[in-house]
C-alpha cells in the first residue's frame, strides 16, 4: 500500500503508521489486545470499549493502552 | 467477643495479609506464594502494554481476579493529575473501585506528596472510588485523609522497600486511637515481627511488597508473614498485660520451704 494512504500515530508512545481512517476496534484487533483486560485512551479521554468500533484514528492521536502487571 | 472482621469499605476479606505483586524472579513464581500468604486482596499497577512482543504472560492469566481482590494503585505517580488518570484507565479494566491512592513526592526516600494526596483522594471518593490511602504517620494528614472520604489510611512503617520496620510507634498508636476507618501498615517492613507488633498496635492490616519478593525464600517468608498477622491480631485481641518496672514472681509465695 502506497505511503499516502498511511498515517502516522503513536501507540504506548511510539510512532506507528497506521491505514488512514482506520477504525480503533481494527487497531486493537491487529495488536492482538485481549480487550477485556486492558483500558484504552485517545488524546488523554478514555475510551469506553463498547464504542471501539465508531472511533476512527486521525493523524498524531495519541493511543494508550494500558493493564495491569506486578506492583506493591 | 464480638466476631472479628476485617472489612474495607463495604466488602469483607479473611485476611488481613494484603500483598504486593511486583517485584517476584516470574509470574508463575507470584501466583505460588500470593497463594500460600493466603492474602484475599493483592496490589497490581497499572502499565502500557507492551505492542512489540505480544507473547508475554500476563498478570491475569496467573492471579485470576475473579478469585482474589485486585487492588489497582498509582505507584509510580508524582503528582495528583498522573493518580486520577491511572486510576480511573484502572476502572475501566474492569470496573475497580477499590484502589490504592499513592501519590510519591520525593524519588530517593519515596516519601508520600501529602498534598497532592489529599487533593487526590477527594476528587476521587467524589468519582465514586473507595480510596485507601497511602501516607506518611503523620495523625494530622490521616484526619485530613478521613475527612476527605478515605475508606483506609495506610501509613507507611518507614520508606517503601526499605525493610526498617516500624519507625514510630508512638505515630501510629495515635493514629490507631482517633479513627476507626481502617488501618493498615502500607510499606518498610522487613520481616515476619515488623507484621506482628503492627498488628499488636492494633493496626487492622498489612501491605507487604519487598519484604516477600525478595526474601532469600518468598514462599516461607509469606508464609511467616501470614502467620505473623495472625498472631499480632490475637495477640492484640487477647490485650496485653501492663508493663511494670519492677519484676512479678509468677510463682506463689506461700509455701515455700
Amino acid at each position: 500500500m502506497k505511503k499516502i494512504n498511511k498515517i502516522e500515530i503513536y501507540i504506548n508512545g511510539k510512532k506507528t503508521l497506521v491505514d488512514k481512517g482506520i477504525k480503533l476496534s481494527k487497531l486493537i484487533q491487529d495488536l492482538k489486545i485481549p480487550i477485556k483486560k486492558v483500558a484504552i485512551e485517545v488524546n488523554q479521554r478514555i475510551v469506553n470499549k463498547k464504542r471501539l468500533n465508531v472511533i476512527n484514528l486521525k493523524r498524531s492521536d495519541r493511543i494508550e493502552i494500558v493493564h495491569f502487571i506486578g506492583g506493591g | 467477643m464480638k466476631k472479628d472482621i476485617f472489612k474495607i469499605a463495604s466488602k469483607k476479606f479473611n485476611s488481613r495479609l494484603i500483598v504486593g505483586t511486583g517485584k517476584y524472579k516470574n509470574m508463575s513464581d507470584c501466583a505460588k506464594t500470593i497463594k500460600l500468604s493466603g492474602a484475599d486482596i493483592v496490589t497490581v499497577a497499572v502499565r502500557r502494554v507492551n505492542i512489540s512482543d505480544r507473547s508475554k504472560p500476563l498478570l491475569m492469566d496467573y492471579i485470576n481476579p475473579k478469585k482474589i481482590t485486585y487492588l489497582p494503585n498509582t505507584a509510580g505517580c508524582f503528582t495528583s493529575n498522573e493518580a486520577l488518570r491511572t486510576l480511573r484507565l484502572a476502572r475501566e479494566i474492569g470496573g475497580w473501585k477499590l484502589v490504592k491512592l499513592e501519590v510519591l513526592g520525593d524519588r530517593k526516600n519515596l516519601f508520600p506528596d501529602m498534598i497532592e494526596t489529599l487533593k487526590s483522594t477527594e476528587i476521587l471518593s467524589k468519582e465514586g472510588f473507595e480510596v485507601m490511602v497511602y501516607c506518611t504517620d503523620d495523625p494530622l494528614m490521616a484526619k485530613r485523609l478521613e475527612n476527605n472520604g478515605a475508606c483506609a489510611i495506610m501509613p507507611l512503617a518507614a520508606p517503601i522497600g526499605s525493610g526498617l520496620g516500624i519507625q514510630n510507634k508512638i505515630n501510629i498508636e495515635i493514629i490507631r486511637k482517633q479513627t476507626k476507618l481502617p488501618l493498615i501498615i502500607d510499606a518498610g517492613l522487613g520481616q515476619a515481627s515488623d507484621a506482628t507488633i503492627s498488628m499488636e498496635l492494633g493496626c487492622d492490616g498489612v501491605l507487604v511488597n519487598t519484604a516477600i519478593a525478595k526474601a532469600r525464600y518468598p514462599s516461607k517468608m509469606a508464609l511467616a508473614f501470614k502467620n505473623a498477622v495472625i498472631a499480632g491480631r490475637q495477640s492484640f485481641l487477647a490485650g496485653r498485660i501492663k508493663k511494670t518496672l519492677m519484676g512479678k514472681a509468677s510463682s506463689p509465695k506461700s509455701g515455700i520451704i
